[in-house]
């Protein structure tokens, strides 16, 4: 009886949700965005590795590509009524595209409401890792930067030399 | 057999083997990059560093490429000893120095054998700090992507292309860590086997161009064994499917028809199954489109096929099943080849004679065994391109076991060979129209005419076997080339003599005939090979029908007919005004066909029909090789069925009942083998389709296959049922049995780790050879003794004919053939057509180069660009044939030209 007496003069745990809300971690996993890199072009490149990690196979994409040969999702969908939120697809995801949220407020009535489309997911922010631009690193020409322009490359190759 | 130890534990070993091969055979996992089990080793990489023994008591070992070490009886080797372990992926950090990091984007990713590689060897971190080298791309044309940053210098490519494959327009250039693999400057690459490249190539600097455009990984591919349909050989593929369009075709091993090797035609023909041109909707032409469904249809056609007449056009590039189903539907009196009848008799010849059993139809991988080869009139290298790369390996391998004779070194020893064999060529002797690619590696090269060409045939023949007429007034270079000729196959072996009915010319079918049936005796396997103008003609002829000729007279003493047109576009295989009339005089007509086209156009009813892609059937090859083909999805719009599947469905309403009718393919076949004897033993191509492996069946899917629960979601978020295969052992799902499946089913190679089309090792019961229990289809002729008869009716020589020409089909690789064009890439390759006459007979008729020149028979006219060739003989015109929406020619007739 002393016990529950001493509790009750403790502070609250409970939080008076929703008029109150919670405060959640910054790496909380929740809503699962797509972001952006510092210039403002979609980060993912429709790798497929998401879909390929998701437990659940609730990540469907179709890859693309722009007059440059820079990669894109055509389409990006996740089925958030089968998402169990793991973040496998986040840790396999090579270019911070995806990332999960501190957001869990997607209660709907109708469940076709939970399919989301890329114009869903898509924000216009960089999310947790700011800096990053894929293409800056990958090597190849996307109209990001040009052949041995980007970070740690050596200019091109001028295949006509011989010198050593 | 020698007996290897590894690690400690004894192996036995086929000798002449390598110790890589023998590992990988073994099953072990041995990481290699340079070494290609078709191309043998140079020991390039280092990649396959082991360590081997001196005895049992030596402790210290040495390293060695397992790659250049010959198997020895005693061997004592290690794979797992740490130096050597260390070896490896040190080797793999170096290499991984300057691979780019963007596998993300490249379309290797996920069937990479560097990056299977470099997890197996275990280098998982960068330690280098420094720069990356970068290269600047190249456009390599329409089919291949070029992305030289991630080049591993194994030079692979270069030995394919130029070694294997002989083309010349591939190279390497530059010097140290910058050696560059590509073209002197950018272009299309040459070659009609540069696709290869694609699954060649260890890493990602040469991919698949088309691919690229609907990309979609490995692991996500809906995949099934297929055989190629752009050619009479018969290659099999493996199709891969996503969200309902074919998205890639790759290669799939078979060691007697196409080993590891596709042409482009095969590998990027796929993109008609996605065309817009599809017909999508059945049809019939007195109700509107939308007032048309399958009810419908099905009591529009229950009359037409009980109260008229039926009559059957069938197909040669329709499946044996299709073509059954449509002879059981019109009874077989009333079913017609849909060739004409020059074609039909020549084809039914050809058959004849492989049928008589005295001659040996030569599977591809036989002609790449073969020690001398004669060609006799047949543009192969056009028509049946993987024959000639077939052709090409037997001229090298001849010339390596004639270098090798005297020394001990072993097949597989590639750049030493190359060093020892120099120019030297095994022979080949290319007798054509025109001259080929494959005259570099020939003998004897040599131009003529058909009927000329045949007659050489002839006097070859004369002197092989007395018994032959000799052939009188040939030339005297004619002469040295026949004596020459007759003495190398002769001493030969294995000498294989191919021709085909592309030259309109029965004498050419006969000398080859001649030739071999004199060449066969028990110490020596001659074999022949006819190359046919499509994928399904060789089953087409063995039905035995009458040709198009005999349904057009048909139709035309009985107007009350329903024709039934099989996958037909009749306007290609008869001339127009015959295909008009035929069509016209039909009471009814249904024509069931995959794409739109001219004979689609005349339907009253039309029927989508299924393409190779959506349809399982069986389809024999120029050789007589029954092999199956499997569904790789089922399409959307259940509109689209097999055409045995439509035809079976009539049956039933023509017979009132289903009972005992057939409605899968393994019960086509059944009957097909009771009713036409000559496809005796053809249901053995096909397991049954409740054939199961401790009772589970096959999955299309890998089983990282994802998206399953997102993919049409769009579309309604509760999942559908997996879709039902009732006609094949295959499921579309990802869930059956992980294990090896029977060789004609497998549906993708993988393996653990192995995600790369090199996992095709772990298939093979030993590297090279034969998958395991392979089943590599069904040869429906059969050698049988007997009296032998030979041809005596040598032809005359020719002798052109005043104001006419003899008209011959030109063919090409790009351009020929009726579906390959609706792939955006090839079509981007394809040559204008063209008209092709000698220099004399285009000064007489006072054109030049790019002269319009009317082609005229009766009151058929047909206009063509000029080009003129020197190499060609007078009298003679070649026409570009096959070309889209080009009618058919009267081949093989005199027909007179006008400017």
């Amino acid at each position: 009886m002393g016990l529950v007496f001493l509790h009750l003069f403790r502070k609250k745990e409970t939080i008076q949700y929703p008029e109150e809300k919670i405060k959640l971690h910054p790496r909380w996993r929740g809503r699962i965005v797509l972001t952006k890199d510092p210039d403002g072009g979609e980060r993912c490149v429709a790798c497929y590795l998401c879909a390929a990690a998701c437990p659940v196979d609730c990540i469907a994409l179709q890859a693309t590509e722009d007059e440059n040969g820079r990669r894109y999702p055509e389409f990006f969908r996740i089925n958030f009524s089968r998402c169990i939120f793991c973040g496998y697809c986040e840790e396999a995801c090579p270019t911070y595209a995806i990332q999960l949220t501190p957001d869990f407020e997607m209660g709907e009535y109708n469940r076709q409401n939970l399919v989301f489309e890329k114009e869903d997911l898509l924000i216009n922010s960089q999310g947790k890792y700011p800096g990053y631009n894929f293409y800056k690193v990958a090597g190849m020409d996307a109209g990001v930067k040009e052949k041995g322009k980007g970070i740690n490359e050596e200019p091109a190759v001028d295949i006509k030399s011989l010198l050593p | 057999m020698p007996t290897i130890y590894i690690d400690n534990k004894p192996y036995e070993v086929k000798a002449g083997k390598n110790l890589l091969e023998a590992s990988l055979s073994l099953g072990f996992d041995l990481p290699y990059f340079c070494w290609h089990p078709a191309m043998g080793s140079v020991g390039a990489c280092r990649q396959c560093a082991i360590k081997i023994f001196k005895d049992e008591k030596d402790t210290n070992g040495k390293i060695v490429m397992s790659c250049m070490e010959s198997v020895k009886d005693g061997l004592r080797m290690s794979i797992t000893d740490s130096t050597a372990q260390a070896f490896r992926a040190q080797i793999i950090e170096w290499l991984m120095t300057n691979h780019p990091h963007d596998c993300p984007v490249c379309d290797e990713g996920g069937s990479c054998h560097l990056q299977d590689m470099t997890v197996m060897t275990g280098h998982d971190y960068r330690r280098f700090q420094f720069k990356k080298r970068t290269h600047i791309n190249q456009y390599l044309g329409p089919l291949i992507h070029h992305e030289m940053n991630r080049c591993i210098q194994c030079y692979r490519c270069v030995r394919f292309y130029r070694d294997y494959a002989g083309g010349d327009d591939l190279n390497v250039f530059g010097a140290h860590h910058h050696v560059y693999f590509g073209r002197e400057k950018d272009g299309v690459l040459q070659s009609p086997f540069s696709g290869n490249l694609a699954e060649v190539c260890p890493t990602g600097v040469f991919t698949d161009k088309t691919l690229k455009k609907h990309y979609t990984r490995k692991w996500d591919l809906t995949a099934a064994p297929s055989v190629c349909h752009h050619c009479s050989l018969g290659c099999n593929i493996i199709a891969g499917e996503r969200y309902g369009k074919v998205r890639c075709v790759v290669n799939r091993y078979n060691s007697s028809v196409n080993g590891y090797f596709l042409c482009d035609k095969g590998r990027y023909g796929y993109e008609f199954v996605n065309s817009v041109n599809r017909i999508t909707e059945p049809l019939i032409r007195t109700l509107p489109v939308e007032a048309v469904d399958e009810a419908t249809l099905m009591n529009h056609l229950k009359d037409l096929v009980t109260l008229y007449p039926l009559i059957g056009i069938g197909s040669p590039r329709a499946s044996v099943e299709s073509n059954f189903a449509l002879m059981q539907l019109v009874g077989k009196e009333n079913f017609y080849q849909g060739v004409s009848g020059d074609t039909a008799y020549l084809e039914g010849r050809m058959t004849d004679l492989l049928q008589q059993g005295t001659v040996h139809s030569v599977s591809l991988k036989e002609i790449e065994s073969a020690d001398a080869v004669l060609v006799l009139g047949e543009d192969i290298w056009h028509t049946a391109p993987v024959m000639a790369l077939a052709v090409r390996q037997s001229v090298m391998k001849t010339a390596a076991a004639q270098a090798t004779q005297q020394n001990s070194l072993a097949a597989w020893h590639d750049a030493a060979i190359k060093e020892l064999v120099q120019e030297q060529k095994g022979f080949l002797a290319n007798i054509t129209i025109l001259s080929s690619p494959l005259d570099s590696i020939s003998t004897i090269a040599m131009r003529n005419n058909p009927d000329n060409i045949a007659r050489l045939g002839f006097a070859i023949a004369h002197l092989l076997n007395a018994g032959i007429p000799a052939v009188t007034s040939l030339t005297e270079k004619e002469m040295h080339a026949a004596k020459h000729i007759a003495d190398a196959l002769l001493h030969a072996q294995r000498p294989v003599v191919i021709t085909g009915n592309s030259c309109c010319n029965e004498a050419l079918v006969k000398a080859a005939f001649n030739i071999v049936q004199s060449l066969s005796t028990p110490q020596r396997k001659a074999g022949i090979s006819f190359v046919f103008p499509e994928c399904n003609s060789m089953g087409a002829a063995l039905m035995r029908a009458s040709s198009f000729e005999a349904a057009a007279e048909r139709v035309r003493t009985d107007n009350n007919c329903t024709a039934i047109v099989l996958e037909n576009d009749l306007y290609r295989h008869v001339p127009a005004a015959k295909a008009d009339a035929f069509l016209s005089q039909c009471k009814n007509l249904v024509v069931m066909d995959g794409l739109h086209n001219r004979t689609t156009e005349k339907a009253h009813v039309l029927i989508p029909a299924a393409t190779f892609a959506e349809a399982d059937g069986t389809l024999v090859n120029n050789e007589g090789r029954a092999q199956h083909f499997y569904q790789v999805f089922m399409p959307v719009n259940t509109h689209i069925k097999e055409s045995w599947r439509w035809l079976g469905e009539m049956k039933t309403m023509q017979a009132k009942a289903s009972n005992g009718l057939q409605q899968h393919p393994d019960e086509w076949l059944a009957k097909l083998e009771i009713t036409l004897p000559q496809f005796a033993s053809i249901a053995k191509v096909m397991p049954p389709r409740h054939f199961r492996i401790n009772g589970q069946a096959i999955p299309r899917e890998p089983h990282r296959y994802s998206g399953r629960t997102a993919m049409y979601a769009n579309l309604g978020v509760s999942e559908p049922k997996p879709l039902q295969d009732d006609d094949s052992p295959l499921t579309y799902t990802m869930e059956g049995y992980a294990g090896i499946p029977p060789s004609s089913m497998i549906p993708y190679f993988w393996a653990p780790g192995w995600n790369s089309g090199q996992a095709v090792n772990k298939y093979q019961h030993e590297i090279g050879a034969a998958l395991r229990e392979e089943n590599s289809g069904i040869c429906l002729f059969a050698s049988k003794t007997g009296a032998l008869q030979f041809f005596k009716d040598s032809p005359e020589a020719f002798v052109p004919r005043p104001g006419k020409h003899l008209l011959l089909p030109q063919y090409q690789l790009f351009g020929s053939g009726e579906w390959s064009m609706y792939s955006e890439a090839i079509s981007e390759l394809v040559p204008e057509a063209a008209i092709i006459l000698s220099k004399k007979d285009a000064a007489d008729l006072g054109a030049v180069n790019g002269t319009l020149i009317i082609i005229e028979k009766n009151d058929f006219q047909y206009r063509l660009p000029l080009v003129i060739h020197d190499e060609l003989c007078s009298g003679i015109v070649l026409a570009s044939a096959g070309f889209h929406g080009m009618p058919a020619l009267p081949w093989g007739s005199w027909v007179k030209l006008n400017v």
